[in-house]
């Protein structure tokens, strides 16, 4: 297992994967990697991303469009891990293009294409019977929500379940920017940590160096997704990967992370 | 779909609360497949509702406004022109056109509007699709003195302009949605993503038998009233249970309001109709049993208009209510046990049957409804005249107005014939 937070906090980095390209996303990912990220979330587009805000609804919709697949999105964690054997590949989706695929073949195709581990965004503990058990078959990491709303006994089911690391979202409400975190955050935190000793990452709105470092006041990793799709959509693609670099180098040290 | 893994883990009273509203499963289709933040909604809903319904004081406000104020029981009305027209079975038109607000949309909207009150929650969030259900959920929110906004696609806005202005009228905030093909998916969405953020003070009255549990039944239950009603009136008026009855389905809330209490009568036979639309090429129609498969979207398992990458086709509809990708779960089961048969009828075919309904019955059934009476045409001249069969008119046509002035030429002085 590659998931693994070495560095106080680690970084999880979101991308939605082929957005604007996957060869892009692939140049996106070792940049993200080589400044820093510890952990790689790669997003399947999908056509009804309703946990998700304006700027992730867009990337996707860009990629559905191109016609990015599931089976795409494997492709690339492949290539990823053969390039950096010591990341960390999550592969993130909703539900439903991984029914279309059959779960067990899923879990058994994101095994053999490197992956570590999976998020799907609209699969709760109580419907993941069949889901747990093929991942465990396949040795991979089953990661799941945490939310702010969760009480104790849903907080302790979602740490018993997980593997490799507790996803914390940081508030109520879709993925976006925000200013400021909210002090859902850190009680979110402290309640996952009553149940686990497994890292808990905090995401959702985590978008610069100062939100990140309030982050690792309290929790073991920072993820962030829309800060960076957004920096990818407005930077153009050749330049993409550098300029993510720069972010992502960025978003450890004093004021950077800021564009 | 595997089972749910741990039932206790949802605290409070989950298995009282099963015994009560079941599970949310129906066969293998339903269940909770939502972000973690909705959870705890889910299961503050299913407990306040699982509650209500063993509540006498809650039934009892509930019947009492839908018999003053919504207009219960509707008339079961035997089309004696329109039955003759067509030489065979005899055909009865459950009146749910009739109803406040015009569609059976208000049975369900009442019941979650009182729910929302019960559990004091002040403002109240949906999505519509041919308007009914945001003016009946307007309506509600008017009634019981609460705060209400409108998720609407952009091109449902434009065809069902006069529900809009009626939902302006009535105090609702309608806020137009344009990602996709900007219908009711998309409304449904951006209602979800509305709910995600503001779920500790918002209570989303989702307006058809589709969604997490408890939706689904919750939904059901507040429609059942039609099937209940129907079967008495039947026995009244015909000394026997209809041979058939048929709803249209959108995401289903009239077929299933309408079937229920005749599911174990396995006499009767169910006929759901969904939008053939104007082909049957993926996105040219919403017949999700013929041409979907199973998956996930917006909360359940159950059939899903896909491409084989499982992303979520765009579908066509001359009527907006029945313009979406899936369809309730309880159908899905249904259609899995051949209990119900699911056909369609196309644009055409509706349009038509709202001429023929007009002329011959002097009813203007609503788009949706249309549909339903399409294949009651179709059906009918293959019984015998001993037959019956009843025909769920689940909403009236006004709202349909500009589609029909453009689509038969109403405009000039005349009409086509
Ligand atoms: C009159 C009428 N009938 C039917 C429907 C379809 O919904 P359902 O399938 O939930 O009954 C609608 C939805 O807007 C409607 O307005």
């Amino acid at each position: 297992m590659a998931i693994n937070f070495k560095q106080k906090p680690g970084i999880v980095v979101y991308l939605t994967a082929g957005d604007p390209d996957i060869e892009t996303t692939y140049d996106i990912a070792l940049a993200a990697l080589d400044n820093g990220a510890e952990v790689l979330e790669l997003g399947v587009p999908f056509s009804d991303p309703l946990a998700d805000g304006p700027v992730i609804q867009r990337a996707s919709e860009r990629a559905v469009a191109r016609g990015v697949r599931l089976l795409d999105v494997l492709e690339l964690a492949k290539k990823i891990r053969a390039a950096r054997p010591e990341a960390g590949i999550v592969i993130f989706s909703y539900l439903n293009p991984v029914v279309r695929v059959g779960m067990a073949e899923f879990c058994k195709l994101a095994k053999e294409h490197g992956a570590d581990g999976v998020l799907l965004t609209d699969m709760i503990v109580e419907e993941a019977e069949e889901y747990l058990r093929e991942m465990k078959k396949n040795d991979l990491a089953p990661v799941f929500l945490a939310a702010p709303t969760s009480p104790d006994e849903r907080l302790k089911a979602i740490a018993e379940h997980s593997r490799g690391f507790v996803y914390a979202i940081s508030r109520v409400g879709i993925t976006g920017t925000q200013q400021n975190l909210e002090s859902d955050a850190e009680r979110l935190v402290s309640g996952i940590k009553q149940f686990t000793k497994l890292p808990v990452a905090v995401g959702f709105g985590v978008s610069n160096a100062e939100h990140v470092a309030a982050v690792g006041k309290f929790a073991d990793a920072a993820i962030i997704g829309s800060a960076i799709v957004k920096l990818i959509e407005d930077t153009p693609r050749e330049q993409a990967a550098e300029a993510v670099g720069k972010f992502v180098k960025g978003l450890r040290g004093q004021g950077g992370g800021s564009r | 779909m595997g089972n749910p893994i741990d039932q206790t883990i949802a605290g409070v009273n989950t298995k009282e609360v099963q015994r009560s509203i079941g599970s949310g499963r129906f066969g293998a289709y339903g269940g909770r497949y939502v972000p973690e933040t909705l959870m705890a909604a889910l299961q503050e809903l299913e407990h306040a509702y699982a509650v209500a319904r063993e509540d006498g004081a809650f039934q009892s406000e509930l019947d009492d406004l839908l018999r003053h104020y919504v207009g219960r029981p509707t008339p079961m009305y035997f089309a004696k022109r329109l039955s003759e027209q067509l030489g065979g079975a005899k055909i009865y038109l459950k009146r749910e056109d009739l109803l406040h607000t015009g569609a059976h949309k208000i049975n369900n909207a009442l019941g979650q509007g009182l729910l929302a009150k019960r559990m004091g929650k002040q403002r109240i969030i949906a999505e519509t699709g041919a308007g009914q259900h945001g003016v009946a959920t307007a309506t509600v929110c008017a009634l019981l003195g609460m705060d209400c906004v409108i998720y609407m696609g952009e091109e449902d806005m434009r065809r069902q302009e006069l529900n809009v202005y009626r939902m302006r009228l009535l105090g609702a905030e309608v806020r137009g949605v344009g990602a996709g093909s900007a219908t009711l998916k998309d409304a449904i969405n951006e209602a979800m993503r509305d709910w995600v953020t503001n779920v500790r003070t918002t209570f989303y009255i989702l307006g058809s038998a589709l969604g997490s549990h408890p939706y689904p039944t919750m939904v059901r239950d507040f429609h059942r009233v039609i099937s209940r009603e129907a079967k008495k009136q039947f026995m009244e008026q015909e000394g026997k249970l209809p041979d058939a009855v048929i709803a249209c389905v959108g995401g289903g809330s009239n077929a299933i309001g309408a079937f229920y209490e005749f599911i174990p009568e396995t006499n009767v036979r169910l006929i759901g109709v969904e939008a053939g639309g104007r082909g049957t090429a993926l996105g040219e129609h919403a017949a999700r049993f013929h041409g979907g498969l199973p998956g996930v979207l917006q909360g359940t398992f159950s059939y899903v208009l896909q491409n084989d990458a499982g992303q979520v086709a765009t579908t066509h509809s001359v009527s907006a209510g029945l313009d979406y990708a899936s369809v309730g779960p309880e159908h899905a089961m249904l259609h899995d046990q051949k209990r119900a048969e699911y056909t369609y009828a196309t644009d055409d075919e509706a349009l038509n049957a709202v001429k023929v309904l007009s002329r011959t019955e002097g009813i203007l059934p609503a788009l949706e409804s249309a549909h339903a009476v399409a294949e009651a045409m179709k059906v009918a001249p293959t019984m015998s005249t001993s037959q019956a069969i009843m025909v769920n008119l689940s909403g009236r046509g006004d709202k349909d107005m500009g589609i029909l002035a453009r689509e038969m030429n109403l405009e000039g002085a005349k009409a086509s014939s």
